[in-house]
């Protein structure tokens, strides 16, 4: 039997804090065979960053390796000294960020930044490194690699940077490439194509691949074998196919549930009955919205200098009471534009938004209007909620503008009953935002949308941020209140299994144009726009594993 | 880059004439120049004479026009107090600030620079501790306890150096320089350090909690994680980044040492262009004060154009922005 590249035992990863001592990795052990890719699965604190920062040496203090080992090719190095471990660093183990707009220094060019890599692990002078990182751009696929090497990374779009970073870890042949969510921050279409890349190099290299993710679907797609871990354990090792289909843990059943899929699911809402146009609640008509690019203040003084970028253009749409229409596109599709637009926060340049018949723009009575019925829950839950007040407070804010309820103990019950209502305990009412879970604040959030007593609620990737178990959590949540309430929501996102599950009808947006849309079964099962059939190609998905 | 630079010119030109008008406004407004200029024992005809040889009878906007042409040629008219033109007076102390100011402004900067890195790259160490405690002594002491201190102890207990003026001085013609003369430099020392010692703690505490930031990013990480050297890191990748924001301030402060080194020059009574405004404001020497202001406005706006223009040299997003206009 041939010697893994990468073995780990019993690893322990420790964080002392004042009185206590936070164990992130407790007692991890699996192996990784020359030329495998190997995912790791979790939710966020499942120790699974934390492995991969131990393997390459770079936990951050006062967190460390209490017990265990790790061996690269049989040679021990979890207690190398630090300038010893340095030197694997890049030459013998390389890395892949999430965040491709971060992980490159934006002041120097993709191409001192490459040749700096290569000289410092290789017996290359500065043209033949100039060299080895053109290639390493072509073999990534950049296209014109030779004139965009002296390019700043700011130059180029993300996915390009990403690509930029593989060929960056690569760069020194290393024989494991520990990628960390490389495609998290990207969106599926350029998803599908960085997976792609980042399987062709490692295999030409002959590098084996540790794949850190949440997306099992991700793993499905790319790994042959997966390690699922959980509060720092490891739950279940096999090979994808046997987890996937067969998976033997609670946990692993659990997660393996609450992941949705693009296949229409029994549960799922029923497509919308016919939509009657001039009846519909909502009502978005030729929504145009221009942003003006080119030139400060001053420049702006000059006459006829101004262009314009047309960010949403001549976007239509209808929602019957009650129901969910999702919008589905890529970052810089216009999506999160038309949501502003419809919750008034940004003014549309031409067009209509007529919610339960009253134009929101018109100004006066559009305006009180919107602010009772029109509500919105927003992405990061960890952003949206102020840190500095109180729940209630926070609950209570558009009760009391809006005038709703005045007097405190009218305000404390129905802070009380909403939280409830978002299955919170109604005690937690006098904590700050802080004290909550990503999920347990989205819930807060939810809570404060629904204050106002809206018809309409705005979601503007509601569980992007979120893990797959509570994001299964939330969207139900979400669902129930409608039924409940009889909301309806306009559910933005860029995640097509949620907006599969969650809407009665979806609209596709691309480059501010909507380029088909229709009750959701048809658009999944039978798309007509070739944008869309290449963003469902794109998804990575657990029901396509081999 | 060119747009940019003239964009940036025009915007100076205009908050160099807000400020000429506000020089304007205190030179015509506060008292009456002619009463302050004729003394108390005057005739009404001495008075309307005067009047009408300084134009004061002229409308408002020949006025303005007037002064904002005079004051391109250098000329913001005569002393009350010393009864020379303004402008030469200005001209004649300019070089002992502008010596004074660069000295302690190089001091400030190596100092607070290298120290900056040293404590942000050796994070617990015992020389961090001392230097950051030092730190908190330089902000917080009042220039003029320092440099009083530094006159007890260097000047007068161990009569190492002066205590006060500028020591013999290098007339080259247009500029006098105390640059080459011993006793010149000697002066220099205690005043440039008391004048920079608020800003070298300032600046290294900026670089220091600048260059911890910019330690942590993601950028950084992944250059440790390529297997770069340590040197690479810190000076190639760190440094550079930490220099972005520490520009902005540092000009500034520097632009502060120039015009606001008032204090130091009264106790170390260095005859620059601050005493020469303390003095000024003591009589109410109004031209003096109002040239003092368009002067300190030049000295602020000439720095922030250099800043800029620096920040365009340092990064390369800004470089494209202007070009895309974003």
């Amino acid at each position: 039997m041939t010697e893994p590249v990468l073995s780990i035992k019993n690893l322990v990863v420790e964080f002392p804090f004042h009185d206590e001592v936070f164990t992130a990795v407790n007692g991890v052990s699996f192996d990784i065979m020359p030329g495998e890719v190997v995912g790791v699965v979790g939710e966020s604190g499942a120790g699974k960053s934390m492995t991969g920062s131990a393997v390459i040496g770079l936990i951050e203090p006062p967190g460390h390796i209490a017990s265990g080992e790790i061996r690269l090719k049989g040679e021990r190095i979890d207690n190398l000294p630090e300038e010893q471990k340095a030197k694997l660093r890049g030459k013998r183990i390389g890395m892949v960020f999430q965040d491709p707009l971060t992980s490159l220094n934006p002041l120097y060019t993709v191409g001192r930044q490459l040749t700096e890599t290569i000289r410092a692990h290789l017996p290359l002078n500065e043209a033949q490194a100039r060299q080895k990182a053109i290639d390493l751009l072509v073999e990534a696929g950049i296209p014109k690699a030779a004139e965009r090497i002296d390019s700043y990374p700011h130059q180029f779009s993300g996915g390009m940077r990403q690509r930029v970073v593989i060929a960056l870890a690569i760069a020194a042949g290393p024989e494991l490439i520990i990628a960390d969510e490389p495609t998290s921050a990207l969106d599926v279409s350029v998803q599908a194509q960085i997976i792609k890349v980042l399987k062709k190099l490692c295999s030409n290299h002959g590098a084996a691949v540790m794949l850190i993710t949440h997306d099992m679907g991700v793993i499905a797609q790319t790994a042959d074998r997966m390690v699922v871990m959980h509060h720092g354990k490891v739950v279940e090792t096999g090979t994808v196919g046997d987890i996937i289909r067969r998976p033997r843990e609670p946990y692993t059943v659990k997660l393996i549930e609450s992941i949705p899929t693009i296949v229409r699911q029994e549960g799922a809402v029923l497509p919308s009955a016919a939509a009657n146009d001039d009846k519909a609640y909502v009502q978005v008509k030729s929504l145009v919205r221009d942003f003006e690019i080119g030139g400060g203040s001053f420049t702006k003084l000059l006459p006829g200098k101004t262009e314009l970028f047309r960010a949403v253009n001549e976007v239509s749409f209808t929602i019957n009471k009650g129901e969910t229409f999702g919008l589905v596109g890529e970052s810089g599709s216009g999506k999160s534009t038309c949501a502003k637009m419809i919750v008034g926060l940004v003014r549309p340049t031409s067009g209509q938004i007529l919610v339960d018949g009253h134009d929101i723009w018109a100004g006066g009575k559009g305006h009180q209007e919107r602010r009772k019925r029109v509500q919105m829950i927003f992405q990061d839950p960890y952003a949206s909620l102020n840190p500095r007040w109180r729940v209630r407070d926070i609950i209570a804010e558009p009760m009391r503008t809006l005038g709703i309820a005045r007097n405190r103990t009218e305000v404390e019950h129905r802070v009380a009953a909403l939280l409830t209502k978002v299955r919170l305990d109604p005690g937690v009412m006098r904590k700050f935002p802080h004290e909550f879970s990503g999920g347990q604040r989205q819930r807060i959030a939810i809570a404060r949308a629904l204050s106002s007593q809206p018809e309409f609620i705005v979601c503007d990737e509601p569980t992007s941020a979120l893990d797959v178990s509570v994001q299964a959590q939330v969207l139900d949540l979400m669902r129930a209140l409608q039924e409940e309430f009889g909301l309806t929501y306009l559910l933005i996102s860029h995640n097509l299994a949620v907006v599969r599950q969650m809407s009665n009808a979806v609209g596709v947006l691309h480059n501010g144009v909507l380029v088909e849309k229709g009750p959701t079964d048809q658009i999944f099962d039978n798309p007509q726009a070739d944008y869309t059939r290449m963003l469902l190609d794109a998804v990575p998905d657990i029901s396509k594993v081999a | 880059m060119l747009a940019f630079i003239a964009r940036r010119l025009a915007q100076s030109v205009v908050v160099m004439l807000v400020v000429a008008f506000i020089a304007f406004l205190v030179f015509r407004y506060v008292g009456d120049p002619v009463s302050s200029m004729l003394g108390q024992d005057s005739t009404m005809a001495d008075h309307e004479a005067l009047r009408e040889r300084l134009g004061l009878n002229e409308p408002f906007y020949v006025q303005f026009y007037h002064f904002v042409t005079n004051a391109l040629q250098g000329q913001f008219g005569i002393s009350y107090r010393l009864q020379q033109p303004v402008s030469q007076l200005i001209m004649e102390r300019l070089p002992a600030t502008i010596e004074l100011a660069f000295a302690s402004s190089i001091i400030a900067l190596v100092l607070g620079v290298g120290l900056g890195i040293y404590t942000a790259l050796r994070q617990r160490t015992f020389g961090t501790g001392v230097i950051m405690t030092l730190s908190l002594i330089g902000v917080s002491l009042p220039t003029f306890l320092i440099g009083i201190g530094l006159i007890y102890i260097f000047a007068v207990e161990l009569k190492w150096l002066p205590s006060f003026g500028r020591g013999q001085v290098v007339d080259l013609g247009w500029w006098r320089t105390g640059l080459l003369t011993e006793s010149g430099l000697r002066s220099l020392i205690l005043p440039a350090i008391t004048l920079s010692l608020f800003q070298l703690t300032l600046i290294m505490r900026l670089v220091r909690a600048e260059m911890l930031e910019v330690l942590r990013t993601d950028y950084i990480r992944f250059a440790k994680a390529r297997g770069l050297s340590q040197r690479a890191i810190n000076f190639g990748h760190a440094l550079r980044n930490t220099m972005v924001p520490v520009i902005t301030i540092t000009g500034l402060q520097l632009g502060s040492v120039i015009a606001f080194a008032i204090i130091t020059e009264t106790v170390f009574q260095w005859p620059g262009v601050g005493s020469l405004f303390v003095n000024s404001v003591a009589v109410v020497d109004v031209p003096v004060m109002a040239a003092y202001l368009v002067f300190v406005a030049l000295v602020f706006v000439v720095i922030n154009l250099i800043v800029d223009i620096l920040y365009f040299i340092v990064d390369p997003r800004l470089r494209d922005g202007a070009k895309s206009g974003r």
